[in-house]
């Protein structure tokens, strides 16, 4: 790193760069040459990250949209060959009429509602805690919020599932020792049961963001604050939090992205509940248009409503916290 | 969801013990939450069979940790130790291209200056938020066009696709790397690649490092892709493998201790990654919180 400490460079000079021999062809040309040889490394930083954007991300996207208007017809009761035929909307018809994509949408919507609120107050109140600076063993007790993370997601969902099921679970046993009978896996609990395994996963990670996001908090701000008279707890919810509001609303919008996409956790506890169907959730339900009944034209159409649903509440996400923030400005 | 702003009084003359045990206890029950399942882990993978299923965890009685390993490592001729190869090429050499490409491409939105720059920097931003199960199909019917499909290669190209690291490694041109030493290093007459190979790579080099732990993590987790792409069982991943295995569980429930010690072993690698490059991904974590 030594090597590239910065050599005083007078303040004129640095506007462009400087010829490379002494004696210097006219300084239009050099401009014009070493503004072609930038454009030409920026080509080269950029293009492995383009190519990349094209074939995984560009062209499925379009692919996906494309798919989502045709639809495959088998003329002569099957015998026939395939044929992809147009269909204009009709897969859209499909899908937005067909109740178990409706469900699954519903089932998505209230898991966001219970666990994206739980995963951001969560977080932000433990960071808050750990930054008051009375917790004792502060960076023990932050690697042991965030070892979760480095629990893979399929694994996080098969010690859960596990700590789930009677007979090896250890939690249903003290549990049945005090009386209580729970299903995790019952009807009306393996949704809790699932945002009990996204917010064990994530809740640690989003504490260390938070908790950046604090440290990165003036000093004398909050030492302005302690004067003014105000108590840990005020200091904490009136100075600190709104302080952090770009952290909470990267959180938000990264939950809310995850939360849509919900999948691993419900495919994997669907192998031993119930009440996890193959099409659970809005991906689940892709998934299983497409690669069980191989219905390409509505899987895609599927995914290109799970796909404006998203674009819509980020979108919404980030329209409302800036109101927020907005108003908060003008009070 | 926001900042809640509801005014509360508290009185700064409250026992300051009392709140002291309060947070305490408020942490130290969320590490046991944190904790716990992890530990069960370790303790269920040195029980046989009957013992993980005659409930009492704790009893160290029967412990056959080291015969739990030998029958993992046996079960299904090796398959194990295939699968877990198989994520480490994925995610270490997968993370470590994916890293060097995402970076790239941030300095040069950083450094460089080009027409609809900052459109095509959120067209980046856009493709974070673009669902997994969205890309798969479209991925699939392409591998299978081309007769990638049920090879290395379907799962391994579409993991190196990181538009957050872009968004990260332009974050991290911004502060690590000042524009004079590009100057600088021009006034060397470096040429505009090698200034970057030479000078700035070496600057962003803890950048480089976040954005590889994020990926390794990233891609050591990717499940519903490899799902998609694979039939062949000697190129799954390990969590892939272990779903399967689990799956099979349900029938022949001499494949439980297996799923649990397979799974054990697969917190290994990220934990030490975590562990062993903790003040990188702290750095990383504060520059994507704080702009």
């Amino acid at each position: 790193m030594t090597s590239a400490t910065p050599v005083s460079v007078p303040a004129d000079v640095t506007a462009r760069p400087a010829p490379k021999r002494p004696a210097a062809p006219p300084a239009r040309a050099t401009r014009a040459s070493s503004r072609r040889r930038e454009l030409g490394a920026c080509g080269v930083l950029m293009t492995p990250f383009f190519a990349l954007l094209v074939t995984v991300f560009l062209i499925p996207v379009g692919t996906a949209v494309y798919l989502s208007f045709f639809s495959d017809d088998q003329p002569g009761l099957g015998f026939g060959p395939e044929r992809t035929v147009f269909a204009g909307l009709r897969n859209y018809t499909a899908v937005v009429t067909d109740p178990t994509f409706l469900g699954g949408l519903g089932v998505v919507a209230l898991y966001c509602l219970i666990y994206i609120p739980l995963m951001v107050v969560g977080a932000l109140a433990l960071a808050l805690l750990l930054d008051s600076g009375v917790v004792r063993l502060r960076g023990t007790a932050q690697l042991a919020l965030f070892l979760p993370h480095a629990v893979p997601g399929i694994i996080a969902a098969l010690i859960w599932l596990y700590l789930y099921t009677p007979g090896i679970s250890p939690v249903i046993d003290v549990l049945a020792k005090a009386d209580i009978t729970v299903d995790f896996l019952g009807v009306h609990t393996v949704l809790p049961s699932i945002v009990n395994i996204a917010l064990w996963s994530n809740l640690g990670y989003n504490m260390v963001v938070f908790y950046a996001a604090l440290q990165a908090v003036p000093r004398e701000v909050i030492e302005a604050a302690v004067v003014d008279g105000a108590g840990p707890v005020r200091t904490a919810l009136q100075v600190k939090t709104p302080l952090v509001r770009p952290s909470i609303l990267m959180v938000s919008m990264f939950t809310l992205i995850f939360a849509l996409q919900l999948f691993t956790e419900p495919m994997l506890l669907s192998q031993s509940s119930q009440m996890i169907s193959s099409r659970f959730s809005p991906s689940m339900y892709i998934y299983d248009a497409a690669f069980t009944r191989n219905n390409y034209g509505l899987a895609a159409a599927a995914s290109v409503v799970l796909l404006l649903c998203t674009i819509v509440l980020s979108y919404g996400v980030t329209r409302w916290t800036n109101r927020a923030s907005a108003e908060e400005a003008t009070r | 969801m926001s900042a809640p702003t509801t005014p509360r009084s508290a009185s700064p003359l409250r026992p300051r013990l009392l709140g002291r045990s309060v947070v305490n206890l408020v942490v130290g029950v969320s590490v046991l939450y944190t904790l716990l399942p992890v530990l069960w882990l370790v303790l269920a993978s040195s029980k046989d069979r009957d013992a993980l299923f005659s409930s009492d965890i704790l009893s160290l009685g029967d412990f056959s940790f080291v015969q739990n390993l030998k029958d993992l490592f046996a079960m299904d001729g090796g398959l194990y130790a295939r699968w877990y190869g198989n994520s480490l090429l994925y995610a270490v050499l997968g993370a470590a291209i994916g890293a060097l490409v995402s970076i790239a491409c941030g300095y040069a939105f950083d450094k460089y200056r080009f027409a609809h720059k900052e459109k095509l920097f959120g067209l980046v931003l856009a493709a974070v938020m673009v669902p997994q199960t969205v890309l798969a199909l479209p991925l699939y019917l392409m591998a299978s066009g081309t007769g990638l499909v049920n090879t290395f290669w379907a799962v391994f190209v579409p993991v190196l696709f990181n538009p957050f690291g872009v968004y990260l490694g332009r974050i991290f041109s911004q502060g690590y790397v000042p524009d004079e030493v590009l100057e600088a290093a021009r006034m060397d007459g470096a040429g505009e690649l090698a200034a970057y190979f030479r000078v700035s790579l070496r600057m962003l080099g803890p950048g480089l490092v976040t954005v590889f732990l994020f990926q390794l993590t990233t891609i050591w987790n990717n499940f519903l892709l490899p799902m998609v792409m694979l039939s062949d069982q000697d190129l799954y991943p390990v969590s892939l493998g272990l779903y399967t295995w689990n799956s099979a569980a349900s029938v022949s429930p001499e494949y439980y201790p297996a799923v649990i010690m397979g799974s054990l072993l697969a917190v290994v690698p990220l934990v030490l990654a975590f562990a062993l490059l903790q003040r990188f991904w702290r750095s990383g974590l504060t520059a994507g919180a704080v702009k």
